[in-house]
Formats: C-alpha cells, sequence, structure tokens
C-alpha cells in the first residue's frame, strides 16, 4: 500500500515511475479497510483526536511525522482514487466492524459494503455463512457479536444462518470463487431467495467479503435490493477479496498514469556513483541490471515482509540497501515471551526517517538525499497492537512522493 | 526409477511459504476451472505427500505452467518449478501421450513439413483432418496451429550478406521463426542492422522448452545442453544472444537451468548470462543513448499483451518504452495476465476450453480496444489472440521494422 500509494501519486504527478516488487504485496490479504489508530494502548474513538497525545508518548512513531491534515489529505487522496465503490469515514470517527472472527476491530475508513456493520448502531442482525466456503464460521461470528457490548450502547443480537449456494457439487470453494460467483445475476439471485426465505426480522444481514470484485458496487446494490434487507461484507481470513480489489483499483492508476510495474524481479542493493545513490540493483532471470532513478521510494515492508531480516544470531539489517536500523534489543530481554501476541522488543524495528522521510543515519543525517521509505519499513511502530498499518502506509507513502515532488519543482 | 527431486535451492524456498494465497489471487488456471486446485495446494502443501517416485494428485497435470505463481509470490517461492517437476514425475509415472510427443517437437515437425508445407497446410487446415487428428491424437480441432512457412529462416540466413560493421550479436531466432515465420527473424536482422549491429546465426536447434512443458525431461536436456553448446563459444568470446520469441529466451535464461536442474552445466550457464530478449536489449540500447531514433510516424493504435513467460523475464515490459518512441503510435497497455494457450497446453482436448476461457478476458480486452494491430512477444500467444480475437498479432520488432521504414510489414495470410 505504501509503495502504490508513492507510485500513483508520483505518476499522476507526471514523473516517470518504475515499480520494482518481489511479488505482488500484503493488500491481497488484508482487509482493505484504512486502519489508522486503534488502540493507544486503550482503544481510540477518534484517531485524529488521539493523535497529539499518541506522538507526545511515543516519539520515534512515524505518526510523529504526520500531522492531522496530512493524514485527512491521504485519505481523500485515496478514496477519490478508488472507483469501484465508495470508502466512507475519515481519520475524525473509529467504526467498530467485525472481523472474520466477529471481535469488533476499530477502522476509520472503510468499504461502503463494509460500513453497515459498524456495531454501535447494530441492534439485531443476521450473520450468513455459505457452506461450501470452510473458513468463515457464522456462528462463531454470532456468539463474538452477542458478546462484544460497546459502552453506552446495547448488546448486538444475533443469529446465524448457514446457506447453501449452489456451487455444482463443490464442497470446497474459496472466498475467490465465491467472488467471481457473486459477479453473476443468476448466482447472487438464489443467494437472495435462500437468505430471504431465513430471515426473521432481522435488521440487517452480515456476510462474508465475497460480493464480486471489479463490479462490487452494483453487485452489493443489487443483492441487497434481492434480500430486502441492508447487507454488510465482514472481512475473510486470506485471500481477501476487498484487498484484491483495492490493489487492482491502485495498479490500474499507476498504469493509466504511464508507471511502470518490474513484477517479480528482487531489489538487491543500491547503485552508486562516488557515493550518490543513482539507482537501484534488481535481480532479473539471468543477470543483476540496474534501474536508474533520480529518486528512490523504499517500500518493502517490515520483518513481516522481509523489508527488515533478523538471522538466528538476532542481528538485524534493511534487507535491500544495508541501512541502518534502529530499535534492535539490546539483548538483554527475554526472546521469547510467554503468549505469541504479547509486546515483543523486536516488533518496532526499522529504518528511522527525518521529516522528509529520508532514512537516516546515527547522526541523524540522511543516508542518501534522494533516498525515502515509507510503510512498515520504518521502525517505532506496533502496527498490529495499535492498528495503525494502514494509516502509516498511507501516510507516509503520500508524503514520500510528496519530498520528492518538491525536489522535483 | 524416476529421480526428479526438487534441488536445493527450489526445495529451500519450500520453507518460505507463508500460505498467504497471494499465488492463488494470480492463478489464471484455477480462477476459471475447479480441475485445477491452485498453485499452493499443488505446490507447498502437496510437495508434503511426494516421495521419491509417488506423485500426490493427477489434478496436477491442469497446470499451465504459465509461471506467474512465481512472479507473484513475495516471499520467493519457486512455485511454479516445484509444481512443473511434480508435473514432469506425475506424467512420466502415467506415461506420456505420443500427443504430448508430437506436440513437444516443433523442429521435427518443421524439418519433415517445410518441403511439403502446401500440403501440410491443406491437411491442417481442413476440418475432416482436424476432427480425426482430435479423435485420434485428442489435439482439440479448432486450437490455433501455425503454418508452415515452406522456407526457412537458416536458409535465408546462410544467403544473407551481412554488414561489415564492428559489433555484432548473435540472434537466437527459435523454431517458430525458423519453420513458422521467417519473416519476423528477417525482421529482427533488418532492425539490429540498423543499428549498427552485425548478425550472427549460429546453427540451433530446438531449445527443449516444450518437451519440458510436457514432461518429457530427459530429451528436453538433450536438446537444450546441444544448443547451449552451439552458442556457448559466442557467450564466451562475449557475444549477447538476442532471442524473438520471449518464451525460449527465458528458457535458455533460466528455466533449464532451474527446472530441468542443469546448473552444472557451463555451457549454459555462460549462455544463460548473455542471453536477452530482443526487446530487452533494444531498450538497454535505447537507456545508453545507441538506439537509432529515427521512427517514422505510424498513426495507428495498437495494444500490448506482455505474456507470462515475458513477465518471468523479470525485466517489466520493455516493448512499451520502445513502441513510446514511435511517433503518433497509440499504444494501449492491456492489464491480463495470460491468453491461456501456454505453448501447447491450450492445444490439447481436454485443456482447449480452460485455455479459451483463461483468455476470455484479454479476447474481450482486445475486442473492446479495436486495435489495428495486437502486439504480443510470444507466437504461441499470437496465435492464440488471433485465434480468440480474429485481430492480427505481431511482434513488437515487426512494429519497430516497420517504423524504422526497414519495409512495409509483410500481412500474413
Amino acid at each position: 500500500m505504501a509503495g502504490l500509494t508513492a507510485g500513483v501519486r508520483l505518476a499522476e504527478a507526471g514523473l516517470r515511475v518504475v515499480t520494482v516488487a518481489k511479488g505482488l504485496g500484503s493488500l491481497r490479504l488484508a482487509p482493505a479497510t484504512v486502519d489508522i489508530l486503534g488502540y493507544g494502548p486503550d482503544r481510540v474513538d477518534s484517531p485524529a483526536r488521539a493523535l497529539a497525545a499518541f506522538v507526545a508518548a511515543h516519539p520515534d512513531h512515524p505518526y510523529a511525522l504526520v500531522t492531522p491534515g496530512v493524514l485527512a489529505k491521504s485519505v481523500n487522496w485515496l478514496k477519490e482514487r478508488v472507483n469501484t465503490y465508495a470508502y466512507l469515514g475519515d481519520p475524525e470517527v473509529n467504526m467498530l466492524l467485525p472481523t472474520a472472527v466477529g471481535v469488533p476491530r476499530p477502522s476509520a475508513v472503510v468499504p461502503e459494503t463494509m460500513a453497515g456493520g459498524d456495531i454501535r448502531a447494530l441492534k439485531h442482525v443476521a450473520i450468513i455463512g455459505l457452506r461450501a466456503l470452510k473458513d468463515f464460521h457464522p456462528a462463531l461470528v454470532a456468539d463474538n457479536l452477542r458478546a462484544s457490548a460497546v459502552s453506552g450502547g446495547a448488546a448486538v443480537e444475533a443469529r446465524s444462518i448457514m446457506l447453501n449456494p449452489p456451487t455444482g457439487g463443490e464442497a470446497d470453494v474459496g472466498t475467490l470463487a465465491f467472488g467471481r460467483r457473486f459477479e453473476e445475476a443468476a448466482f447472487r439471485s438464489a443467494v437472495a431467495a435462500e437468505l430471504r426465505a431465513a430471515l426473521h426480522d432481522e435488521q440487517a444481514v452480515g456476510m462474508p467479503a465475497v460480493l464480486g470484485f471489479d463490479h462490487v458496487g452494483s453487485v452489493w446494490t443489487e443483492f441487497q435490493e434481492a434480500v430486502g434487507r441492508p447487507v454488510f461484507e465482514i472481512p475473510t481470513i486470506p485471500p481477501s477479496v476487498p484487498g484484491v480489489r483495492l490493489a487492482r483499483v491502485l495498479q490500474e492508476r499507476l498504469r493509466r498514469a504511464g508507471g511502470r510495474f518490474v513484477l517479480g524481479a528482487q531489489a538487491v542493493g543500491p547503485e552508486l556513483r562516488s557515493g550518490k545513490l543513482v539507482g537501484v540493483r534488481i535481480r532479473t532471470a539471468a543477470r543483476e541490471t540496474v534501474r536508474a532513478a533520480r529518486s528512490v521510494v523504499l517500500a518493502t515492508g517490515g520483518l513481516a515482509s522481509g523489508g527488515i531480516e533478523v538471522d538466528s544470531r538476532g542481528a538485524v539489517r534493511e534487507s535491500v540497501l544495508g541501512l541502518p536500523v534502529w530499535g534492535r534489543p539490546s539483548g538483554a530481554e527475554p526472546g521469547f515471551l510467554p503468549r505469541y501476541l504479547d509486546e515483543h522488543p523486536m516488533d518496532s524495528v526499522g529504518v528511522r526517517v527525518d521529516r522528509r522521510l529520508r532514512p537516516v543515519g546515527p547522526g541523524g543525517e540522511p543516508v542518501h538525499e534522494n533516498l525515502h521509505a515509507a510503510g512498515a519499513v520504518i521502525g517505532g511502530a506496533r502496527p498490529w497492537r495499535e492498528k495503525s498499518g494502514d494509516g502509516i502506509s498511507l501516510s507516509t507513502g503520500y508524503l514520500a512522493a510528496g519530498a520528492i515532488l518538491e525536489d522535483a519543482e | 526409477m524416476i529421480d526428479e527431486s526438487l534441488p536445493g535451492f527450489i526445495r529451500g524456498s519450500l520453507d518460505h511459504c507463508v500460505k498467504c494465497n497471494i499465488c492463488e489471487t494470480a492463478c489464471p488456471v484455477m480462477n476459471v476451472t475447479p480441475l485445477f486446485p491452485g498453485p499452493k495446494y499443488e505446490g507447498p502443501q502437496a510437495e508434503r505427500f511426494r516421495t521419491p517416485g509417488a506423485s500426490a494428485d493427477d489434478s496436477i497435470d491442469y497446470c499451465s505452467g504459465c509461471g506467474i505463481c512465481t512472479l507473484v509470490c513475495p516471499q520467493g517461492v519457486k512455485v511454479a518449478e516445484i509444481n512443473s517437476r511434480a508435473r514432469a514425475t506425475m506424467k512420466q509415472q502415467r506415461g506420456i501421450p505420443l500427443r504430448d510427443h508430437l506436440l513437444a517437437r516443433p523442429s521435427v515437425e518443421g524439418r519433415l513439413a517445410t518441403p511439403l508445407a502446401p500440403l501440410a497446410n491443406l491437411a491442417l487446415s481442413n476440418r475432416g483432418i482436424r476432427l480425426l487428428i482430435e479423435k485420434t491424437l485428442r489435439i482439440h480441432r479448432q486450437a490455433p496451429l501455425p503454418k508452415f512457412a515452406g522456407l526457412t529462416f537458416q536458409g535465408w540466413a546462410r544467403r544473407h550478406q551481412p554488414p561489415p560493421t564492428d559489433d555484432a550479436v548473435v540472434y537466437f531466432h527459435g523454431c517458430s521463426t525458423n519453420y513458422f515465420q521467417p519473416e519476423l527473424g528477417v525482421q529482427a536482422v533488418a532492425v539490429l542492422e540498423h543499428n549498427g549491429f552485425r548478425v550472427l546465426v549460429p546453427p540451433q536447434d530446438c531449445c527443449g522448452l516444450p518437451l519440458q512443458s510436457n514432461g518429457i525431461f530427459d530429451t528436453a536436456r538433450s536438446y537444450v545442453s546441444r544448443l547451449a553448446r552451439n552458442l556457448a563459444p559466442y557467450a564466451r568470446q562475449g557475444y549477447k544472444i538476442v532471442a524473438t520469441s520471449t518464451s525460449c529466451g527465458l528458457m535458455l535464461k533460466r528455466e533449464a537451468l532451474e527446472i530441468l536442474g542443469m546448473e552444472d552445466d557451463q555451457d549454459l550457464r555462460v549462455v544463460s548470462e548473455q542471453t536477452y530478449d530482443i526487446c530487452e536489449f533494444l531498450a538497454d540500447l535505447d537507456e545508453q543513448g545507441r538506439l537509432r531514433s529515427d521512427f517514422n510516424s505510424l498513426p495507428i493504435t495498437v495494444t500490448y499483451h506482455a505474456p507470462c513467460q515475458q513477465q518471468s523475464h523479470l525485466i517489466g515490459k520493455p516493448a512499451l518504452d520502445l513502441l513510446d518512441l514511435i511517433p503518433e503510435l497509440k499504444v494501449i497497455e492491456l492489464d491480463r495476465a495470460c491468453c491461456g494457450i501456454a505453448g501447447t497446453y491450450g492445444t490439447k482436448r481436454e485443456k482447449y476450453d480452460v485455455a479459451m476461457q483463461v483468455g476470455a478476458g484479454l479476447f474481450g480486452d482486445i475486442r473492446d480496444a479495436g486495435p489495428d494491430l495486437a502486439v504480443c512477444d510470444s507466437e504461441t500467444c499470437r496465435w492464440q489472440i488471433t485465434h480468440g480475437t480474429g485481430r492480427e498479432s505481431v511482434h513488437p520488432v515487426e512494429i519497430l521494422h516497420q517504423a524504422y521504414g526497414l519495409g512495409s510489414r509483410a500481412r500474413r495470410k
């Protein structure tokens, strides 16, 4: 998301952009909501209003470089670019949307197909499953929704319904296959008819997020009409249909703006001339080549994506350019913690950047004048605890492009 | 006993699979048919059940070998390579049909049919004969098959007088140019000569790619090592080897080394390092300011589809950069992964429909764009595109040749 955001913004401004990607990014696995700040550590109601105090408590956090104004601008920038359906919300308010297991998750900006699942307003809901979709359990979602009382609000009344969509005898149909089938009118109306017959007086229907790809807007509208109740999507475990939608939109934007996409090639090092960064070395099918560039954005991700590597002796490195890495544990801390999601000292390692998103060395000086970083490769955050990953990627991708555009002027 | 156990670096890449499913979001085959359960299922998951000599699942036969799974994997897992080898093992155990042996040997057919080209072409365009071929050999009666040219590119090259320039490159033309479309070779030579290169055309036979993709690994190895032996002396002298057949170029660059496990073939290694797709070579020249820019205006609209095998060179789409240099040429970049044919896959009776469904999106985009020409780097994909859209499909070099004013494009019948 960080790389595509920077790439699209630069290409649309008229720069020649080449995106080099080892593979397709994690956006296709993500719910494709924009989670800006969900916990700090208590649950956040308004990311925009919570930001100042959060940054004061976490001065090394990437959000220290992002003002509420930039956050709002980058969110609007994204909303204007998604043309398959609308994204609703803004950094002022967090919605609380059910996850794939029905636990409320704070998200600020979400696809219109998901916004109806905001449990702050949900009273009486049916959660549907699709029999052949084995990784979505409507009873579990309904149980968890009933248990998740929001402060000041009433508990959600939730019931699960398992539907038997016509799958031609297939017992195991994944999210992608359902996503395609929902684009077929006949399939859609068969599911809607079965659902309508099963509903009682529920006010809304929640279902796995498989309502089509490029035509999601009309698929959702028509399906709701056929069901006769508001329908909202609930993100699934990967692969994520909404994630594929958003990734496709951004790649299409990049292509339409004249950007190039070199897929499958790994960036393996800097190309330097008299110490100056003049390009990136990439590994093609037969040899290493150089992609010359006036500016470089590093958006390789953090530990989970291989942008930051740790070896078995605990040595930490930034994997492409060998940049200085910050936040490395001293070695005195325990390497193993009792619970899987406990806060680990390794969580927030990454590069540190200056105000223009340039990775810096030990004295705070930029490593290269024309090198910028965006997204999870920047250290200082604990995105899966904070629910801040999308906001960091979007806003730093937006800012890195902005810094390059200033240089180009 | 067949031993196609995985080479270490492919086996090692398995451990990097985090089951994220990104390959499955991109696999063109599993996205149109339940007959293929997907690259992750067949590769990193099924690999656990494969022991030497045991094949896990026959559905692997529906993998088209397009390579997109490896291309999109963010963890660097060699999914396509794992599946190619698993497919070869499975096919060798079940027995490789005569059909696949025939489809996998274009140079044998080329040598046999070239003297009889009019007769062969007549036969292959006769519905009754095609139906008979479908019944006996199980090659689909509607599958796009090329026409024999009757002349060979090698024959032309032997008579051709190269200009006396210092810079020289080696041209690897592939079977398709030699037997089906010699004019593409003639045009490639003209474009290279126009840019100041003497073009050397050493004797060359099939690279073994169709054998490899049909699971006939041993014969594929002997073909590719013979080709590498012919080309290696040039590579060792520092000549670059330029290919117009993007899939065959990839075979020399990487696929034979990795999929056929030929890392120890020193000839192949040196050839690999010196091999360039022709658009890659020309775009590099342009980057160095050495490509001639005396293009005439070409006021037509073309679509450009980068075939999967071209994408696996990991060089992006240099053809787009080249076509951008031509004044008044309108280029529409298509963003579809695959045309479906995947070499010989889409010609097989049981896979023809799958291949046409894979290509349906691309065909629709081309029909919607209504181009004068559909540009694509791979010959089998061009045949499939023409079959699926009725539009003429050309190699990017044919456009460059025309724009350089080196002669009008010979329209194919």
